[in-house]
Order: structure tokens, then C-alpha cells, then sequence
């Protein structure tokens, strides 16, 4: 089970790389929030897949599933969902103010101050 | 013993960046609040660092979950002297703010921003934990990505795009390495990371574990990958241009530090020598993009860079010396680097371009500004008896006694290109005739110059006087050379 | 151009009290069973979106005169001020206390102080999701 989600992270990395490399800027940003599903997933796996029980504590407890990626992921998940949203806003801002979402329209520092 | 003082350099400025959001129209309050705290936190900083000469490296378990359970704080001198500089910094930058950042910015939640921003670095210092490291680096870049964009002008828009973008996909890698790094070993605290790898051999899984790391931090500190950091840092307004040049990088450069000293030391021939390529390389390209542009913002900003590699050369040679001229330098840049973009910026607002082939003259205008510039010129270059001076002549030292001459070559020639750099801004923009008229000069506000001064004497104090601070920084360089005490300080009661 | 869509507002008006229902439920399961601040805080916000999608903005922004701007800061302010209670007593930061009392109604109950920080993260989650919608919706 932990090779199929290693694999499938890796799918969903390379995906993103995909994305993230392409030139309209919602592409990137939707690169970037599968990276960090990808991510997410990569982070479960480490902890170790299904044991045969929750993450329970507990003193009597035979087998319990490491609570902690969980926690690491639920926090990274909230960090990704603000970094999501103010990155569609800053592209919504970007495409009113420039009228462009094309990473490379948005090159060069010469024709203004 | 519990000391819950380690966790007030962060919990101050947020409570208030909370209070600042609550009195959005009072101004003049949010401005003395946001000062205040950064007054405050200095005296709390140097109170801690006495309290650690006394009695070593301190720790906080919040919520009293014991190590390597619970996430903790640990304060050894490296990291105050690093939270100390920050504070002093920030009250300076937001002292030149309160004049140049103008209202709109100002209503529009500038303070708390600034006040959440130096939260999250200094909870970068402080952390002793990796997942913590992780989401404090997001706190710091969060408010970081607001006030890179904040007053919404084109050209704010058009580089935030890039460095948010840059920033994020480095902060997933940051995850990921992290990630690996928990499947390996199993626990997050650092210290306890560093006592199991120490245990069991640093495998060769581990080793390239840490070159993630490595490429992560190098990412955010700058370190050859800093493509992305000459466009953002000169586009926005001169004063939060400041606060990023005197304090992101470092904090990559800090988490650099922290990583190889602590966690990954037992393997330097792969590790620290890719360091120092690495080092070298970014000092290469620093210094040509220093002397390529005319655009003094771009300037200042690959002088940036060009510190990045000095700084991180002292860690690749790895001996006592080094290390310690490294924290030296740091320390330097972060108030030279300040002053550096404060007079950038006021040089772009008097005379109306960034570009210096337009500027000239300007020390008829402003003789006072001129000669700031001079000295933060020479500051940079390592001329004694500035406080470039004693870390360059560190870092050389422990160079030359490791043999590695031609990383000594480079940081040493990076120096003249810096001095060239300047010298070049210097005369094309301040010497030369005078192009702005007596009517059309604007005058100097006092807000501007002060900072600068008052950074200047700090340049200049740091130069004379390291005998202030020496104890802090040799203790900080033992803790890093020897991570037992570390280790000691968070695992033992 | 005025739609009149009636079935999506009488949905709306019933389905809404079930989310807050639903809201306050997860929000006190919390800290023992799935639940807890931020995920009471989304589901609470996403009934504050739903209704900004079926009546419009204005509409609702006067039936509930707040900036959510301050909600977030008064519930930032709500977490970092239980955290910063336990230096008081002497405890590290953010330590948590829990005690079992005898209540009229509810009978024997658990009162954790985790509830105070957690109803500090939902405040600040409604904000800032109901925020960032708003910020987006607005000009368009």
C-alpha cells in the first residue's frame, strides 16, 4: 500500500511540475496546490499506512497508527488553503492591473520605474 | 525551570499586530505600538542573552509536553544575537517608515504586517523544532508576500507573482524534505534528529536528504539559487525593501546554519563541499550582477547575494574562526544591508529614476546622505575599523588555515567587486555636477536621514567595539561547533 | 438583471441552520473525537458563503453588521490570549487545564480550557475564509 501511494505522489508531483512550468499563471497556481496534495500524501505515507488501528491513545493499546502526520498534514493543509487563496487574489489582481496571465508578459524591469 | 520570557520576542509583536488591526484608523498609536515592541524586544534580547551566559542554552515546552514529544523553543546565543539585531533593525526600518511608506500602505494594515513578519522570524531563530521551522518560515513569508504587494503598483504586482510562486513551491520542497526526513529518523526535534543520526551513522540516505535541505535553504537564503531576488527586492517601497534584505535571507542562511551544524555534520566532505561550491558560485554571480546594472535598487539587491555566499563561506570552512566571523558578518549585514536599501530608496525618491547614469551630484544636494553612503560603502568593502572588517578577517583566517585558498580568492575578490559596485554608484550618482536645481531640490526630511544615521552609527559602533559582543558570539560558535550542548540543553531536564 | 430564484432561497434559508447546527456540533465534539476549531469555523463560513451566493452581498452584510476583519483579529486575539493565561499560573506557554463539573442540565460535563482556544481558530478561520471570499467577489 505504501509503494501505490509513493507512486501516486510521485504521479501527482510530476503532474504539478508539468503545470507549474507551464506560462498562465492559473495553471501554476493549480501546478501548486497538486504539489501540495502530492506532498500531503508523501507526508502520510511516511508515518506508516493502516496498521489495523486508529490513532488512539491510550495505555492499553496494541497498535495504533502514528498520530503526528495527520496533525503535520492538517497544519500544512491550512497553510496551503491561505497560500492558495492569496495567490488567486494576487492573480486576479495581476490580470486587472496588467491585463495579462502570462508569466512571460510579466518579464523585465526596464520600461518602468 | 520553566522560561516562558524565551517565547515574548514573538508573542509581543503578535499581540500587537492583533491590537494594531483593531485600531485601523488610529495611526500614530499603531506606529508607536509597532516601534514600542521592537524597543522592548531589544532590551528583552539582550536580558536573555546575559541570562544564557549565566545559565546556558534555555528552553520553553509549550504546553509543558516534554521533549522530543512536544514542540519547544530553545534560546542559545546564536539565535538571540540573530532575534536582538532583528529588533533593533526593525525599530529602525519602521522609524524610516513612518515617513516614506505613506498613508494608503499605512491604513491598509502595514504594521501589522511588519509585526507579524518579524514574529514569524523570530520564531525561526527560536524553534527547535523542524515541522515548527516550517510553519514559522510560512508565518514570515506570508506577511511577507502582503507587504511585497502592498499599494498594488504594476511593477509590485508583476515581481510579487514570481517571488510568491518561487516562495511556495520551495516551501512544499521544505515539506517534502521534512517528510523524508521524518521517515528516516522518526521525530521532528532537532535535537533529538541530530542524536538519533548521530547514533546510527549519517547513511547515505541521509546525506541526500540533507543536500534537500540544503537546496531548500539555499532557495530561500539566496545561495545560487537567487534568481528570483533581485527582481522582488527592488520593487517594493525603500522600507520594507530593507526589512527583506536585512532579514529573510538571514533566516535562510540561519536555518543553513542550524541544519549542518546540528543535524548533518558528520558528513562534510559531501555536504559543507558542496556548501562551498555553492558559495563560490553565488559569489561569482553576485558580483558580476552587481557591476552589470545601472539600476541602483538592482544593485543593492545583488549585494545581497553577494553577502549570502560570504556568509555561507565561513560555514563551508567549518573551523572556529570562521564559524565566528560568520556570525559576525551576519550580524553586519543585516544592519548594513538595511542602511544600504534606506539610502537606495531615498536616492530614488529625491531624484526621481533608479537608473545611476541619471542621477548626478547628489552630495551638493544632500552632503549629509553622501557621506552615509560612503560609509556603509566601506562597511561592505571591510575596511577597518567598520564592522565588515572583523568577520571578513575571520572567515579568512579559518580559509587559509583549512588550505581552502580558492574560496579565500573569491570572498576576497567579491569584496573589490562590492567596493566596485559602490564606488561606481557613488561617483555616477553623488560626485559629478549637479542635476537637480536649488528650486526643484526636495528637502531632506528628518525622518529619512535619521534612520540612516542612527544605522550608520550602528556600522560603525559594531566596528569599533566587537569587544561588546565577542563573548556572545564565540559562545554562539562553541554551541554550533559542538552540538552535545545543545543536545544536553533540550534533552535533559 | 434580477434573478428570481425561490427554490434556492427557501433551500437557503432552511439549509443554513442545518450547517450551523452542524457548525456548533463539530466545534464542541472537538479535542476528544473528529472535530474542532477550524473545521467548525469552515463549516460555519461555508453557510456565511452560501448565503452571500443566494441573497447578495449587501443584503447579507446588513442583516449581519460585522467587519470580518475583526472577527479573525478578535479570535487571534482569543488564542493567543488563553496561551499567554497559563504564564499567570506560572505554567508554560499554552499550557491546557480540564476539570469534570456537575451542571444543571447537561449533567456531569467537561470543561476544558482547549474549548477557549479552539473558539479563538474558529473565529479567525470564519474571518478569514468570509474575508478572502469577499475580497474576490466584490469587484467583479
Amino acid at each position: 500500500m505504501e509503494t501505490v501511494i509513493t507512486i501516486l505522489s510521485g504521479v501527482l508531483v510530476s503532474i504539478s511540475t508539468y503545470m507549474i512550468l507551464s506560462r498562465s499563471v492559473i495553471r501554476i497556481i493549480l501546478g501548486i496546490s497538486i504539489f501540495s496534495h502530492g506532498v500531503h500524501l508523501l507526508l502520510l505515507t511516511m508515518g506508516g499506512l493502516k496498521t489495523g488501528s486508529v490513532p488512539l491513545l491510550g495505555r492499553g493499546a496494541e497498535s495504533f497508527t502514528d498520530a503526528l502526520p495527520q496533525a503535520l498534514i492538517l497544519t500544512s493543509i491550512v497553510i496551503s488553503f491561505a497560500v492558495t487563496a492569496l495567490l488567486l487574489v494576487l492573480a486576479y489582481r495581476v490580470y486587472q492591473e496588467l491585463g495579462t496571465d502570462n508569466v512571460y508578459d510579466l518579464r523585465g524591469f526596464k520600461d518602468d520605474l | 525551570m520553566i522560561y516562558n520570557l524565551i517565547v515574548i520576542p514573538v508573542i509581543l509583536p503578535i499581540i500587537a499586530a492583533i491590537i494594531s488591526i483593531f485600531l485601523r484608523r488610529f495611526i500614530k498609536t499603531q506606529r508607536w505600538i509597532a516601534f514600542g515592541v521592537m524597543i522592548i524586544n531589544t532590551g528583552i534580547s539582550i536580558y536573555i542573552l546575559q541570562l544564557i551566559q549565566r545559565e546556558g542554552i534555555l528552553r520553553i515546552d509549550f504546553g509543558g509536553w516534554e521533549p522530543p514529544f512536544g514542540i519547544l523553543y530553545v534560546a542559545d546565543s546564536f539565535s538571540m544575537l540573530l532575534v536582538l539585531t532583528t529588533s533593533i533593525v526593525t525599530a529602525i526600518c519602521l522609524l524610516f517608515a513612518f515617513s516614506s511608506i505613506g498613508e494608503h500602505r499605512e491604513k491598509m494594515f502595514f504594521y501589522p504586517l511588519v509585526s507579524f513578519l518579524v514574529a514569524g522570524v523570530n520564531a525561526s531563530f527560536l524553534t527547535g523544532d523542524l515541522f515548527n521551522l516550517y510553519v514559522n518560515f510560512e508565518i514570515m513569508l506570508l506577511a511577507s508576500y502582503v507587504l511585497i504587494t502592498l499599494g498594488g503598483t504594476k511593477v509590485q504586482l508583476r515581481e510579487s507573482i514570481k517571488y510568491v510562486v518561487i516562495n511556495v513551491v520551495s516551501s512544499f520542497l521544505l515539506l517534502l524534505s521534512i517528510a523524508y526526513l521524518y521517515g528516516t529518523v522518526g521525530t521532528l526535534n532537532m535535537a533529538h534528529i541530530s542524536e538519533r543520526i548521530a547514533e546510527a551513522g549519517q547513511t547515505p540516505l541521509l546525506t541526500v536528504i540533507s543536500i534537500f535541505f540544503l537546496f531548500v535553504f539555499s532557495l530561500k537564503a539566496g545561495l545560487l539559487l537567487y534568481f528570483w531576488l533581485p527582481g522582488s527586492y527592488s520593487a517594493p517601497p525603500a522600507a520594507v525593501a530593507a526589512l527583506f534584505g536585512a532579514l529573510l535571507t538571514k533566516v535562510g542562511i540561519y536555518a543553513l546554519f542550524r541544519v549542518f551544524t546540528l543535524i548533518f555534520y558528520h558528513d562534510s566532505a559531501i555536504t559543507h563541499t558542496l556548501i562551498g561550491i555553492m558559495a563560490a558560485l553565488t559569489l561569482i554571480g553576485g558580483s558580476i550582477g552587481a557591476v552589470a546594472y545601472k539600476d541602483v535598487r538592482q544593485i543593492v539587491s545583488y549585494n545581497v547575494i553577494i553577502a549570502v555566499g560570504f556568509i555561507l563561506v565561513g560555514l563551508a570552512v567549518g573551523t572556529p574562526e570562521a564559524i565566528e566571523g560568520s556570525i559576525y558578518y551576519l550580524i553586519h549585514d543585516m544592519i548594513v544591508k538595511a542602511l544600504l536599501f534606506l539610502i537606495a530608496g531615498i536616492m530614488v525618491v529625491v531624484s526621481g529614476t533608479a537608473r545611476i547614469d541619471e542621477m548626478s551630484g547628489l552630495i551638493r544636494n544632500y552632503p549629509l546622505l553622501g557621506w552615509v553612503f560612503f560609509i556603509a560603502m566601506l562597511s561592505l568593502a571591510g575596511i577597518p575599523p567598520l564592522s565588515g572588517f572583523i568577520g571578513k578577517v575571520l572567515v579568512g583566517q579559518g580559509a587559509v588555515e583549512t588550505g581552502a585558498y580558492i574560496l579565500l580568492a573569491l570572498a576576497f575578490l567579491s569584496s573589490i567587486f562590492v567596493l566596485y559596485s559602490l564606488l561606481r554608484v557613488f561617483l555616477n550618482s553623488f560626485w559629478g555636477e549637479t542635476i537637480i536645481t536649488v528650486e526643484d531640490e526636495m528637502p531632506m526630511k528628518k525622518g529619512w536621514i535619521i534612520p540612516s544615521v542612527i544605522l550608520m552609527i550602528g556600522t560603525i559602533g559594531l566596528g569599533l567595539g566587537p569587544e561588546f559582543i565577542a563573548v556572545y558570539v564565540s559562545d554562539a560558535a562553541n554551541t554550533l561547533l559542538n552540538p552535545e550542548t545543545y543536545i544536553n540543553a533540550v534533552m535533559t531536564d | 438583471m434580477k434573478i428570481n430564484d425561490v427554490i434556492l432561497h427557501s433551500v437557503t434559508k432552511v439549509a443554513v441552520f442545518i450547517i450551523l447546527t452542524l457548525a456548533v456540533y463539530l466545534f464542541f465534539s472537538g479535542h476528544h473525537n473528529p472535530g474542532g476549531g477550524f473545521i467548525g469555523g469552515l463549516i460555519l463560513s461555508s453557510a456565511f458563503v452560501l448565503l452571500f451566493l443566494t441573497f447578495d452581498v449587501e443584503t447579507v452584510k446588513t442583516a449581519v453588521p460585522v467587519d470580518f476583519k475583526t472577527v479573525a483579529a478578535v479570535g487571534a486575539f482569543t488564542a493567543v490570549a488563553t496561551g499567554l493565561g497559563s504564564l499567570f499560573f506560572g505554567q508554560p506557554f499554552l499550557s491546557q487545564a480540564f476539570g469534570y463539573f456537575g451542571l444543571p442540565i447537561l449533567g456531569e460535563t467537561e470543561l476544558a480550557t482547549v474549548t477557549l482556544f479552539e473558539s479563538g481558530i474558529a473565529l479567525v478561520v470564519v474571518g478569514v475564509v468570509v474575508t478572502i471570499i469577499l475580497s474576490i467577489g466584490e469587484d467583479v
